[in-house]
């Protein structure tokens, strides 16, 4: 793969009732990442948006965004799910020879949405949608398979909450920082079982933006050290329906690291990476996510955490943002995880900075229980 | 620089306007293995997925997860873009730049709708801006027949100059065994039936279809190796306008003439008329065939009258437009745009049937979408 650069990054303070419109939102977070890398919207040669109808409410969401996006005149296109897909096609247009620069922009106003509603639509609807199943409820059932698979106790999956709401009050940006105990998330309010209400991410309002460009126009436009280079990126999908699915099985997440592993020549991702934002949009996941992509064996994850390898200070800091436990907007939190990456690795991350990283994974999920994966390795 | 990429294989779906046969998944499953067949591989050639199609219209969220079994993309990489009319062109463009990109040698294109089973105008009518405009320019007719009355208020163009093009349209898709709507109409036929919109009749506008199409993308090396003649990219060009319909111009297509200009800078195209052997063009509407032709540097704004009275798009005309029988025979929409590329890709494969035009060697595409989007692809018999 030729070298691409991330050479401009912006998000929103995560919040709830946001009374920005989405395109005042994509427009803040755009004139800002144009801003972080110093240049303006004519050095852009195209636009991916990340929009949802459903989570939108509106039919061709992006048409709504397109203007403040900086898209009038210019190549635009839409992925919908998370913002790392968007980012991947990102990478895919600027590696294509047609452009140099790419603009990709996610917003989300989770708060003006109904999440179970919007989320059981996800489902068949023939014969799962009418059990009422929904993101919390299936992914009940996942942290119960898993629970059951490898033998682990809801204060395990619990701990996750304590480290991310905790690492979130190293960060302004996040939603919920909180510091709470592991009793804390066992006493909250148990909505779908096992996970309570501190074993979930919140509703949440956002945006993210990235600016990718070939090595070419990153050289012309930014200096060195605005620059973060993609090393890899893999995606995969697994079955649909849950019941063809061991939920507990992280196969398709094992294939796409793979693949952005050898992309990036990474033989031993446990030691290799600084740090990872995991998509822990419930606690066991983030727990599950680092089994599947290789950083523990399997049924170990909740083991290493206990000991404190993936804390603030251990050795692998996961979710040093806070994770989506503490600001979960759909479809921006993928993108959100790599503008993370970028301030970590260029050293700009304020009190969240880890020490010396060199190498960061952003992991981002499509789908129901992590259906579909795209991993993503950056480096200085 | 990006890959070389060529299509070397399409299928489609028998379109209809209830397929009560198949669920969404069986159409796209249909698709996927015309395309297959049609390449002569089998799914396990198969690197990474791209699909799409309207949401609102079937009420599938995360489509591209709900179709894996139709798609054969069970641990496979997919995911999903969606533009609105211009969601098949997307989709196609997706996948070239998937492959232009060196990521994946072979990829899958996949665009689908199954508008029986949804109120295609009721979510259609959800993309205009709530308070200002979503009264009056509720669904997908009104803004087409506003268009087309500044035109022939601008430039004298008139109903008959639009139906000409449905019969043109209506009777090349008696050619096409895919086409939903099969029916032999004349200029009076479209004149006389019913007022949907003014100017916009029953006759001028397209059906909702159920419906799918596949098409397979491959890489210069893999191409050659697994079709006699690759249909090739020679350009994939999108313009955006503004996002209210009230900033739009509307005697002319400033999106269609930016992305056409663009694409044929790129293709090395000076004189479109004479150098393109076939068009697939996304015509939602017979009066978008009159007006827009105007906006693809054929002619000057408001001479495409002439050309259409004179039989030159007629499929023994100078340039052929939807030998198919276009949009206004066959919509499934999502799956539109990505028709006109594999039909295209079909008319230089000379695996066109009884639409085949004769030794084409490039051939013109268009979507169109949103407020006045314009998508533009070039494929040609040689590389690029």
């Amino acid at each position: 793969m030729e070298r691409v650069a991330i050479i401009g990054v912006s998000q929103t303070k995560y919040t709830q009732n946001n009374p920005l419109s989405f395109a005042e939102l994509v427009y803040q977070v755009t004139t800002a990442a144009l801003e972080d890398a110093g240049i303006t919207i004519s050095d852009i040669d195209n636009v991916v948006s990340v929009s949802s109808d459903f989570w939108d409410g509106r039919t061709i969401s992006s048409m709504a965004i397109s203007d403040a996006s900086g898209a009038y005149g210019k190549d635009i296109t839409t992925v919908e799910g998370d913002g790392t897909f968007g980012a991947l096609y990102g990478l895919m247009r600027t590696l294509s020879g047609s452009f140099d620069t790419t603009l990709v922009v996610a917003h989300h106003k989770g708060t003006e949405s109904n999440m179970r509603g919007i989320t059981n639509t996800a489902f068949d609807p023939l014969v799962e949608r009418k059990l009422g199943l929904d993101a919390i409820s299936s992914a009940a059932l996942q942290a119960r398979r898993y629970m059951t698979k490898y033998g682990l106790k809801e204060e395990q999956f619990a701990l996750v909450s304590v480290k991310n709401h905790g690492n979130a009050m190293r960060n302004p940006l996040a939603l919920f920082p909180m510091e709470i105990t592991v009793e804390d998330v066992m006493n909250s309010r148990r909505i779908a079982d096992p996970l309570k209400l501190l074993d979930c991410s919140p509703v949440t309002d956002g945006a993210a933006a990235v600016i990718l460009a070939t090595e070419h126009a990153a050289k012309k436009l930014v200096p060195p050290q605005k620059c973060v280079w993609v090393k890899g990126v893999g995606h995969c999908a697994d079955a649909f329906r849950l019941g063809d699915r061991d939920l507990a099985d992280t196969r398709a997440l094992t294939a796409a690291a793979k693949r952005a592993y050898s992309m990036a020549g990474i033989q031993d991702p446990g030691r290799e990476i600084d740090l990872a934002e995991v998509y822990d949009a419930f606690s066991y996941m983030e727990t599950l996510w680092l089994e599947g992509l290789g950083i523990c064996p399997e049924g170990m994850a909740c083991e290493h955490l206990e000991r404190g390898r993936f804390d603030f200070t251990g050795p692998l800091p996961v979710n040093p943002s806070g994770g989506r436990l503490s600001s979960h907007p759909v479809q921006v939190a993928g993108l959100a995880e790599l503008v993370e990456c970028v301030l970590q690795l260029r050293g700009e991350a304020g009190d969240r900075q880890v020490e010396g990283a060199r190498t960061a994974l952003a992991h981002g999920v499509n789908g129901m229980c992590g259906q579909s994966h795209c991993v993503w390795i950056l480096g200085k | 620089m990006g890959k070389r990429v060529g299509i070397v294989g399409v299928g489609q779906t028998h379109h209809a306007s209830q397929r009560l046969d198949a669920s969404g998944v069986e159409l796209i499953a249909e698709a996927v293995t015309r395309a297959l067949d049609d390449a002569e591989i089998t799914i396990k050639d198969i690197d990474a997925v791209v699909i799409g199609n309207m949401d609102h219209f079937e009420n599938i969220n995360y489509v591209d997860m709900w179709a894996v079994d139709g798609l054969g993309a069970v641990m496979k990489p997919v995911f999903k873009v969606t533009t609105g009319g211009t969601t098949g062109t997307t989709i196609a463009a997706c996948a070239f730049y998937t492959v232009a990109s060196g990521l994946f040698d072979v990829v899958l294109a996949v665009g689908w709708e199954k508008n029986s089973e949804s109120d295609t105008q009721a979510a259609v009518a959800t993309c205009a801006n709530p308070v200002l405009e979503r009264d009056f320019f509720a669904g997908a007719i009104g803004p087409l027949a506003t268009e087309y009355s500044m035109y022939m208020k601008a430039y004298g163009a008139t109903e008959e100059d639009a139906a000409i093009v449905a019969a043109r349209e209506r009777n090349n898709a008696l050619n096409n065994p895919y086409a939903h709507v099969r029916q032999a109409v004349t200029v009076e036929d479209v004149l006389k039936s019913p007022m949907l919109s003014y100017p916009i009749k029953f006759l001028d506008m397209c059906p909702r279809s159920d419906g799918a199409c596949a098409v397979i993308f491959a890489v210069e090396e893999k191409a050659k190796k697994l079709c006699p003649r690759p249909a090739w990219i020679h350009a994939s060009v999108v313009r955006h306008d503004y996002t209210h319909f009230g900033d739009l111009e509307w005697t002319f297509m400033p999106t269609l003439e930016r992305a056409s200009a663009e694409a044929y800078k790129l293709a090395g195209i000076t004189n479109p008329l004479k150098e393109f052997d076939v068009a697939e063009l996304y015509l939602p509407a017979s009066t978008c065939g009159v007006k827009w032709m105007d906006s693809l540097w054929f002619c000057d704004h408001g001479e495409a009258p002439k050309l259409i009275r004179k039989g030159v798009f007629d499929m023994d005309g100078e340039l052929p437009v939807n030998p198919s029988g276009g949009v206004i025979c066959t919509n499934p929409i999502g799956a539109t745009g990505l028709i006109r590329v594999g039909e295209a890709a079909w008319q230089i494969m000379g695996r066109a049937g009884a639409r085949q035009v004769e030794n084409v060697r490039r051939a013109l595409v268009t979507g169109f979408g949103g407020c006045s989007w314009s998508d533009v692809i070039i494929l040609g018999a040689d590389l690029p």
